[in-house]
């Protein structure tokens, strides 16, 4: 069935917008944005406030309608299975499915010297507004760092009896991450113990059903914050503990 | 306020005096040691600039090649080199860095000559620090100093030109100080990028072309506006006095440069660490910087309302290492912050207690009031208001210098509407409640007498235990933001050096040398320039 917005009344359309243009603002300043609006196929434009915010800029309140509508039983594609819990929720069920704390071990492999997306995912500041799995109690959670190689990787995931690895991958120069991918893969395959661990990449250029022709279990992609991750690990965990 | 909140004077008293025997129990540790970041920063101070032919900055070739000579400092064989050779400190760095010099022990008989240079050349040093403070307080005459508190607000565009044009908007709308987001994990590059930046990671690289170019378009904006703008980075991480140096000669007028976060946050060997940040401090002390100190960050872990006394110790503890290094008290932009969960009830009545009660325990200090974060929601309207509450709690309780919250706080770095309307919110806050203060007082042994009388005495039990085991006994067993560090471990730990008897580094005495002192002063804003934005008297 097909969805419009609801304002106050079904399938009236209507959307509330709030936007800059790098316009200084000018008596016809409200119809710039009207028009705007209007090309992007809205129709009863108003514009509820236009303002110049600085010499060389117009913000914008509108509200406006639309005629497109959707079907959200047309929209398919390979979706992560994760239910996002909040920080608390994540801790306390590891706590009380698991019993005891999740180990994670994380790096960015092989040639990559950049820590930008492990680091936002496992170190304690975290990433928007997230915090990073080292902050979550019942995570005891190590990041590696950059240019680690999948030997020393996997030999800390061994020491350590990981649950999880998490690796990251910026840089994607030629292709070089898939290479480096591959490599872990091969590796703990030929060791014989690709099924110990629920294994994870991220990365800006990864997403889920990339990483499930690699091999891997799971694909984060730009803008993942760490709770995902959490909540991902510690449901697939227990899962696999047989405890959910 | 008229009537203020009751404080029990002994208990301020007992957590200075264990705030200072903390602090002096570090110095002992500081004193005996240097690091790499220390040396590179005394380079800098000598005019060593630029990099090599691979991006490397010289001072990091430098200091590297002379890694055996730093127990001794590596001042003294540098200057010696020069006088030998009848070369600057730039011509000696970039002979080294090409191969063509190398640094060795000074022969018994040139170190006295040697010493006696490079303490003219440290003076030198210095004195272009005071001559770039001396133009600030020109300027702060000639155009016009911000009301309190100052509006405080972020940039992170991670392209300097585009950082300056919204810094430039910002001001316009009310912001009183920007400060300009470090590309991510800038903190633990044990080196300073060169050159300015117009990709980085969710910011741009701290550099001393990037401080240039932004700090002239905010001198070109506030002239403008009849208002100086202040321009805020970050003297953190692993080359903290490095970064200061910078900052003291473009000109920053603030600089986040915490006696602590690094080791609880960033995972920085606490012994580098504590060396690092006493330079850096006492460059920002000589510059007339404000420091901002990062125990809002504390709370980002450890729960606001159960951990809040941490911040009020660390506060102690941040004011008593500050003092060491000789920041004066308006100098001290100590941290705390809005992070009570929203959900609590009584939230707000609990914030003005806490913020009230460092303001009646800084009462000269600058305190910083951090904005809410943990709990800012997805939705954007609501989050204003958690904002709006935020504002009325600084205004009320007459915190010095704000920094704002921003309503997409979850979501992404700051739009420039976003800030827009941040700055309004706060703007129309500040301006509504602004002599709420002078009216009111608070009820003797009410919910907030009560609650800061507690943080109090929990913050004098946590630094009187802290003294009794050690601040880095304290910070291994996670006793601040609940988050534990290693003394040996971390980031940087092979960058510390045990002084040998003879290290010599005439730059920390030429920095204590004649000080200035006192803030810069100047006209309300907007009373100098017609063009300035005035506000309602």
């Amino acid at each position: 069935m097909i969805v419009r917005p609801y304002g106050d009344t079904r399938d009236d359309g209507v959307i509330q917008f709030s936007f800059t243009l790098p316009i200084t603002h000018s008596p016809k300043a409200a119809d710039v944005g009207k028009q705007f609006l209007e090309k992007l196929g809205f129709h009863d434009v108003a514009i509820a406030e236009c303002t110049g915010i600085d010499p060389r800029f117009t913000f914008y309140v509108a509200y406006a309608r639309t005629d497109q509508g959707i079907d959200p039983d047309e929209v398919k594609g390979d979706y992560l299975e994760v239910e996002v819990m909040d920080f608390y929720a994540v801790n306390d069920f590891i706590k009380e499915k698991l019993g005891r704390k999740l180990v994670v071990v994380g790096a960015a492999i092989e040639t990559d010297a950049h820590t930008v997306g492990i680091d936002a995912i496992m170190n304690m500041k975290g990433f928007a507004g997230h915090y990073g799995l080292e902050r979550y109690p019942q995570i005891d959670a190590l990041n590696m760092g950059s240019q680690v190689p999948c030997t020393q990787l996997l030999k800390t995931a061994l020491e350590r009896n990981a649950d999880a690895i998490l690796v990251s991958q910026v840089v994607t120069q030629r292709n070089i991450h898939v290479q480096h991918l591959t490599q872990l893969i091969e590796l703990l395959e030929a060791e014989g113990v690709r099924e110990r661990f629920v294994l994870v990449v991220g990365g800006p250029r990864i997403n889920n059903a990339f990483a499930k022709e690699l091999g891997y279990d799971a694909g984060f992609g730009p803008r993942t914050t760490p709770l995902e991750v959490a909540s991902f690990l510690a449901q697939e965990v227990v899962r696999r503990a047989g405890k959910a | 306020m008229t009537d203020a909140i009751t404080i029990d004077q002994s208990l301020v008293d007992r957590a200075r005096t264990a705030a200072a025997d903390i602090a002096d129990d570090i110095q002992r540790h500081i004193d005996a040691h240097t690091t790499d970041s220390t040396e590179r920063a005394t380079l800098r101070l000598l005019g060593v600039t630029g990099v090599n032919e691979i991006d490397v900055p010289l001072v990091n070739v430098v200091v590297e090649h002379a890694r055996a000579l730093l127990p001794g400092g590596v001042i003294r064989p540098f200057v010696d080199l020069m006088m030998q050779k009848g070369k600057s400190a730039q011509e000696a760095a970039e002979a080294i860095a090409r191969g063509e010099l190398a640094l060795a022990e000074v022969p018994a008989e040139r170190r006295a000559a040697a010493e006696a240079r490079a303490t003219e050349l440290a003076r030198e040093g210095v004195a272009r620090i005071d001559g770039v403070r001396e133009r600030r307080n020109a300027l702060v005459a000639e155009i016009g100093e911000p009301l309190r508190p100052y509006v405080y607000v972020i940039v992170a565009t991670g392209n300097i030109h585009e950082d300056a044009v919204q810094a430039q908007a910002a001001a316009r709308a009310g912001a009183d100080v920007i400060a300009v987001i470090r590309t991510t994990a800038q903190s633990l590059l044990d080196y300073v990028p060169y050159g300015e930046t117009t990709e980085g990671f969710g910011g741009t690289y701290a550099t001393q072309e990037n401080f240039r170019l932004m700090r002239a378009a905010l001198d070109e904006v506030g002239t403008e506006l009849g208002r100086y703008i202040r321009l805020c980075n970050y003297a953190s991480g692993l080359c903290m006095p490095e970064i200061a140096y910078m900052g003291s000669v473009e000109r920053l007028d603030m600089m986040l440069n915490d006696s602590m976060y690094g080791i609880i946050f960033r995972n920085i060997n606490m012994r580098r660490t504590f060396v690092d940040q006493y330079l850096a401090r006492l460059l920002n002390a000589r510059a007339g910087i404000i420091i901002n100190t990062g125990e809002d960050n504390y709370l980002t872990t450890a729960d606001a309302f159960e951990k809040g006394y941490t911040v009020i110790a660390s506060d102690f503890i941040n004011e008593a290492f500050a003092e060491r290094a000789g920041l004066e008290k308006w100098q001290m932009g100590l941290g705390h912050a809005f992070e009570i969960n929203p959900a609590t009830p009584d939230q707000v009545v609990y914030q003005v207690a806490d913020a009230q009660l460092v303001r009646q325990l800084f009462p000269e200090a600058s305190p910083k009031y951090m904005p809410p974060t943990k709990y800012m929601p997805g939705d954007i309207f609501q989050g204003h208001i958690i904002d709006a509450m935020f504002n009325f709690t600084g205004i009320f309780t007459g915190q010095d210098i704000m920094l704002l919250g921003m309503l997409t706080e979850a979501l992404h770095t700051p739009l420039l509407q976003d800030r827009y309307l941040s700055i309004k919110n706060a703007k129309y806050v500040f301006e509504s409640c602004r002599h709420l203060r002078d009216e009111v007082r608070f009820k003797s042994g009410g919910i907030i007498e009560k609650r800061a009388g507690d943080l109090l005495s929990r913050a004098v039990d946590q630094l009187e235990h802290v003294r009794e085991v050690g601040l880095f006994a304290a910070l291994e067993k996670g006793e601040f933001a609940d988050v534990e560090r290693d003394p040996e471990g971390g980031r940087g730990a092979e960058g510390v050096f045990k002084r040998a008897a003879d290290y010599f580094n005439p730059v920390f005495a030429a920095l204590r040398d004649g000080r200035m002192s006192g803030p810069p002063v100047g006209p309300a804003p907007g009373t100098r320039t017609a063009a300035g934005e005035g506000r309602p008297s």
